[in-house]
């Protein structure tokens, strides 16, 4: 029931260095952007204000390897407004070494057609070596 | 008894400048290059900044940390560079002569070339005076990170974070994240330290507040850091009586600069450059001891990654090749709007490329290069901020055939806020 529906938001450009600082108007279905120096922030800035997404980057533990933690990312960027929740559920992940970069470790997050990849090789531990700082 | 090799080119530091610089020699004819290392395995910081934003200028692709460094780590598996981990520098001399200690015991390698690539360490609570008690829970940020992201360690429940660089926020997202409440970033100047980009994702995606011209002014708890006092500063970053109020967090985090390791440089009587915190270096990376080179955070903090491994593989190169440099032709210094240059020395025109960092965020202004009266380089800024390092190619500059001094001056409308 979004006849009338008017909506404005202030958004900070950051296609590039200059971090415009833009007014994206939504009337009924269209984007209307105030403030952007360039063609470029102003396609950003409409994606941003319609469905903003961010590369998220997290660790989950890892067993036998040389390292405690596995680091891992979204292979493309995820709906930014559910990053915690996706946090959240992927936390309690557990794998085993070795991993090699680039694996997916659980595709398809949220039905989104996006994976989680570890972002680093961990080799089997090396039982002579000891990790501590 | 001492293990005594012989090597064309050392490198000290597993970092990406070390691994660059290193595989940068081996192509360029180096024979037996050394690669050393302190930490358990190569990559320096690379391995705790999980965070995307790597290589794109390198690989044209976003990149974390670890997997930039495990692009370079591959390559070093596959080459003949001789690889020490756990094994810490003690020791260089003018010789080229450098003292390294492993679990296997002392090393003397005797080098040709020696490249230093140490990298930077944070700045402390001592360094910038903090007063109040002395309770566990205050940090440096990027111990945290590593803590956070290597450990799998949290700093506390509540954190407050001192200083708006690039590290202060991207832990300050990695802890709200990890379920560390951030009550607050503080900043004493009047701008942002580090990427809007960085402001944006980390800071505004998870409401953190964010309070310029504040800074933190005292510590309370006694076991454990129960508030910190925050205070409004003037103009000249001085504290502004009664304004200024308790905020309660368990953990206080530092992010207010880093410097460059340069112990080892400095006891081989290499002078040091005050403004950027490493020995002043040409465009290859040579110090004033021809072999000797450096490269990397170890020379300048670098803001990005991609810059350091680019100019660290010509360091390497310079390093491999047996003749010595040609005499000094340009002295680069900072004048009014310039916090740092790097290289400070130009041998051969037209190589390479030359660093400038900003003092301040500013805008609609101009970057310059002079030598005596006459400008050899002139270039508008739309915008520039003492986070990102403006780069300029050394061909694009019009050296005159005159040798000497060239002042390097910015300009522009200054930037407050983000
Ligand atoms: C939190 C943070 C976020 C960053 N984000 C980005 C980003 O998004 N994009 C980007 O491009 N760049 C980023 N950077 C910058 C980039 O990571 C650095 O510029 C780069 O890592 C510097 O490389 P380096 O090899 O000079 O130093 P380092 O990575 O510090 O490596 C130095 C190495 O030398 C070793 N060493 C030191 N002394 C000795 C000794 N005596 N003997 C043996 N070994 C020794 C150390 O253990 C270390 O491994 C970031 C940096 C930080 C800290
Ligand atoms: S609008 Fe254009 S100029 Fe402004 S920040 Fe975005 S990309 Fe840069």
């Amino acid at each position: 029931m979004e006849n009338q529906f008017r909506e404005s938001k202030e958004i900070i450009c950051t296609a590039c260095p200059m971090g415009c600082h833009t007014v994206v108007e939504r009337e009924n279905n269209t984007l209307l952007v105030r403030g952007a120096r360039c063609p470029r922030g102003e396609r950003y800035v409409k994606e941003e204000a319609d469905d903003p997404r961010r590369i998220v980057a997290t660790t989950i533990k890892i067993q036998n390897g040389n390292i405690r933690r596995l680091p891992v990312k979204t292979s493309r960027p995820f709906p930014r407004d559910q990053i915690r929740a996706l946090v959240q559920a992927i936390s309690p992940l557990e794998v085993s070494a070795p991993v090699k970069r680039g694996e997916i470790i659980k595709s398809n997050l949220f039905g989104e057609n996006i994976d989680l990849v570890a972002t680093r090789d961990v080799p089997l531990k090396d039982k002579k070596k000891i990790t501590h700082y | 008894m001492p293990k005594k090799v012989l090597a064309d080119v050392v490198v000290i530091g597993g970092g990406p400048a070390g691994m660059a610089a290193a595989l940068g020699a081996r192509e360029s004819g180096a024979k037996i290059v050394f690669l050393l290392e302190r930490g358990d395995e190569l990559g320096g910081i690379l391995n705790q900044c999980i965070h995307a934003g790597f290589g794109v200028q390198r690989f044209g692709e976003e990149l974390t940390g670890p997997e930039y460094a495990g692009i370079y780590k591959d390559r070093l598996a596959s080459s003949s560079i001789e690889v020490m981990t756990s094994t810490l520098v003690c020791e260089v001399n003018r010789d080229g002569y450098v003292k390294a200690v492993n679990r296997s015991g002392i090393w003397e390698i005797s080098a040709r070339s020696v490249v230093m690539a140490m990298g930077c360490r944070e700045r402390t609570r001592d360094m910038i005076r903090i007063p109040g008690t002395r309770p566990s829970g205050v940090f440096t940020a990027g111990l945290v990170q590593y803590m956070v992201n290597v450990d799998g360690l949290l700093p506390g429940k509540e954190a407050v974070i001192l200083g708006s660089g690039d590290i202060g926020l991207i832990v300050a997202r990695r802890l709200e994240l990890e379920g560390v409440r951030v009550n607050a970033v503080v900043e004493i100047r009047d701008s942002l330290s580090g990427l809007v980009r960085n402001y944006v994702q980390c800071l505004l995606d998870f409401n953190i507040p964010m309070l310029f011209s504040h800074t933190v002014t005292g510590i309370r708890g006694e076991d454990r850091v129960e508030a910190v006092k925050i205070s409004k500063v003037d103009n000249s970053w001085r504290p502004i009586k009664g304004a200024s109020q308790w905020m309660e967090c368990d953990c206080l985090l530092l992010s207010v600069g880093l410097i460059p390791e340069n112990e080892l440089t400095q006891r081989l009587g290499i002078p040091i450059c005050p403004e950027s915190g490493g020995p002043y270096i040409d465009e290859k990376g040579t110090t004033e001891i021809p072999h000797i080179f450096a490269c990397g955070n170890v020379s300048s903090v670098f803001d990005l990654v991609d810059y350091v491994s680019i100019i660290s593989e010509r360091t390497g190169s310079a390093a491999a090749l047996k003749n010595p440099p040609a005499p000094v032709s340009f002295i680069l210094e900072c004048g009014g709007g310039v916090g740092l240059v790097v290289p400070q020395r130009i041998r051969e025109r037209g190589e390479g490329d030359i660093f400038v960092r900003p003092a301040t965020a500013l805008r609609d202004g101009n970057i310059r290069f002079q030598r005596g009266e006459r400008i050899i380089y002139e270039k508008p800024i739309s915008i520039c901020r003492p986070s990102e390092m403006i780069r300029i190619p050394s061909r694009g500059i019009e050296w005159p055939h005159e040798t000497g001094k060239v002042k390097i001056e910015i300009d522009g409308e200054p930037v407050q806020g983000i």
